[in-house]
């Protein structure tokens, strides 16, 4: 697969494209050539490393929408076992910008929930590029006490632009379904665990990831409003993202000083798109983790420990 | 009728071009641009005598307007850390707070009070939109969770009167986690089967009506108040097609089935007073003897 670069990964691309280049001409044979194949190699390497060791808030943003960034099918696909999705709000229809169903999740029945941003042209315009409408959350809703009545613990997978701006999804009432979705996840008596993957933006994502714990991969954002947005309604120029996403503390590394996100997953070196199978086994390593720790707890602490942990969320320190 | 034309019109219209003429005096209404007297639009409770437009009015005439001589108390709202994530755009955040602070003694968008509806005594919480667009930070959730909490602790039903932008920015994630944090306030109230009642003024949108705001037991909306999640330029930018006619304003949303009623300012204090009265027969009352002679609730 050719790999997609980003405008700040400019330097790595004449790197490694020099690379292949080499690699094709010397089909093997030539020592001296071999050696040099080496040298670019580590240089592309640590070039690399250098680089994704401190990104600034809006290279990550660039990272988080990364088109090869694995997505929610690529989660689901290696870490749930006989996943079965269901469909629709039994009141308007499905949006397909929210996935979601049961499935196996290392041994366990779980709900797996989760913006679904879609691949390809045809699938990204057949899941709104994950944005959803009212119906998606109220899904959403519909399936997370479907979870509670079976007593198993609820996976939410964040990666949205947010939620969609649109006449219908207005006139259905997209304010009053992002509300349902946080009453229902602060109202949970199971476990609720959420993972935002690439983008949390803003009340759509946060509809769906009121948790016990929420994580955040190391290079994926999580922000009030999009730095776009922000630039142009604070600093009247859209064009000063990149001061937006600086001064939101949209980070991972921020969010959890911030004590807004409890864990951060590492990625590999270069992001999550350049080693896909490393990241997800990553996050399924964290969701492990907190599903031990979660599903002992009796159900009235479960919900009392997430309604704490958000009402605490008042900019006092705490030890 | 001549006299009146060609003598007094005219000597109005040159008053009210005096670049002199104090703010104060005359209102222009944004609804139909008349202007109107001051003192009659606030007799006629900031309603447009002439086109019935709901202006836009701060917390203290809120909170006039709904316990009027019975009178009301402040609750305090405690201090939270101000600029929190040290934001600053084209102006410190800090700064900004500072002069908006100037305004309204230091109180920010959201103030908490306790008062006497008909007898019966209930907690008010108002949002003022001049107050930095009414956006919810820190300090706003911290009003809204001491409403809740005293409304808990005294047995009162909580009103709500809703007028924002959304979260506040410059706030960060801070302000979206607002967001769960008042509705975990709701979240209290509902199961100490208390009435949360939501009077949406214009204009409620973001992160205000996609939590606490839309939440209500009751939802009352002010006519022509912009109610939604995405605001309309957004929308518009999105999508590039026209918007419909009244699309977001209160009676549309009456019309697709997210509020209960649409009601003209005159007629909230008594619908209020109705409502609570209906949800809490015998309800918490105020044991004050002059509050004997008021209307009874059996
Ligand atoms: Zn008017």
């Amino acid at each position: 697969m050719a790999q997609t670069y980003l405008d700040f990964e400019k330097p790595i691309a004449e790197l490694e494209g020099k690379l292949r280049e080499l690699e094709q001409t010397a089909g093997g044979n030539d020592i001296n050539i071999a050696d040099d194949i080496q040298r670019l190699k580590g240089k592309a390497e640590q070039s690399l490393r250098t680089l994704y060791a401190k990104l600034t808030p809006w290279q990550k943003t660039q990272v988080a929408r990364h088109p090869d960034r694995p997505h929610f099918e690529d989660y689901v696909a290696a870490l749930v076992a006989d996943f079965t999705a269901l469909a629709g709000d039994r009141a308007f229809a499905d949006d397909q910008a929210i996935s979601g169903g049961l499935g196996r999740f290392r041994g366990r029945s779980v709900m797996v929930i989760g913006h679904d941003k879609g691949r390809g042209t045809d699938g990204r315009i057949k899941h709104n590029f994950g944005m959803a409408r009212p119906e998606g959350y109220r899904k959403a809703v519909r399936l997370m006490r479907l979870a509670e009545r079976f007593g198993l613990p609820v996976l939410t997978l964040i990666d949205t632009a947010g939620a969609y701006p649109g006449i219908d999804a207005e006139e259905h009432g997209q304010a009053e379904a992002i509300a349902r979705g946080i009453d229902c996840c602060l109202d949970l008596k199971v476990p609720l665990v959420s993972v935002i993957l690439g983008e949390g933006g803003s009340g759509g994502a946060v509809a769906i990831a009121a948790a016990n714990q929420t994580m955040m991969l190391e290079h994926a954002i999580y922000s009030v409003a999009s730095p776009e947005a922000c630039a142009s309604i604070l600093w009247h120029a859209a064009e000063k993202a990149r001061e937006a996403a600086d001064a939101l503390k949209l980070t991972a590394a921020d969010l959890l000083a911030l004590k807004v996100v409890d864990r951060v997953i590492a990625e590999p070196v270069g992001g999550a798109h350049r080693q896909p199978e490393r990241t997800i086994a990553a996050v399924g390593d964290a969701i492990e983790d907190s599903l031990k720790a979660l599903c002992g707890i009796a159900p009235e602490a479960l919900r009392e420990q997430r309604r704490r942990k958000f009402l605490d969320i008042d900019g006092r320190a705490r030890p | 009728m001549n006299w009146i034309t060609n003598q007094v019109l005219p000597k109005i219209r040159a008053f009210r071009q005096r670049k002199d003429t104090p703010d104060n005096l005359w209102t222009k209404c944004p609804g139909c641009g008349q202007m109107i007297f001051h003192g009659e639009m606030a007799a006629a409770l900031w309603v447009c005598p002439q086109c019935d437009h709901h202006l836009r009015i701060g917390a203290k005439e809120r909170l006039g307007l709904l316990f009027g001589e019975a009178g009301h108390s402040r609750i305090a709202v405690p201090a939270v850390p101000t600029d929190p994530i040290r934001f600053r755009d084209s102006m410190r955040y800090a700064e900004r707070l500072r002069q908006a602070w100037q305004r309204t003694n230091g109180e920010d968008a959201l103030v908490v009070a306790e008062g006497d509806l008909d007898g019966r005594r209930i907690v008010a919480a108002v949002q003022d939109f001049g107050f930095l667009g009414g956006s919810m930070g820190l300090a706003v959730g911290e009003g809204f969770v001491t409403a809740a909490k005293r409304a808990v602790q005294g047995r009162m039903p909580l009103i709500v009167f809703s007028a924002s932008g959304g979260a506040r920015m410059q706030e960060g994630m801070l302000s979206l986690m607002q967001m769960p944090r008042t509705v975990v306030a709701v979240q209290r109230l509902r199961e100490a089967g208390l009435p949360f009642i939501v009077v949406l003024t214009d204009p409620t949108t973001g992160g205000v009506t996609a939590s606490f705001a839309m939440l209500g037991d009751i939802a009352l909306a002010e006519p022509g108040a912009l109610i939604g999640f995405a605001g309309p330029r957004v929308i518009q930018q999105t999508i590039r097609q026209t918007l419909p006619e009244g699309f977001q304003r209160a009676e549309y949303l009456l019309e697709h089935g997210m509020l209960d009623m649409v009601v003209h300012r005159r007629d909230l204090r008594a619908t209020l007073s109705r409502l609570v009265g209906l949800l809490l027969p015998a309800g918490p009352r105020v044991e004050q003897p002059e509050m004997a002679a008021g209307p009874q609730h059996p």
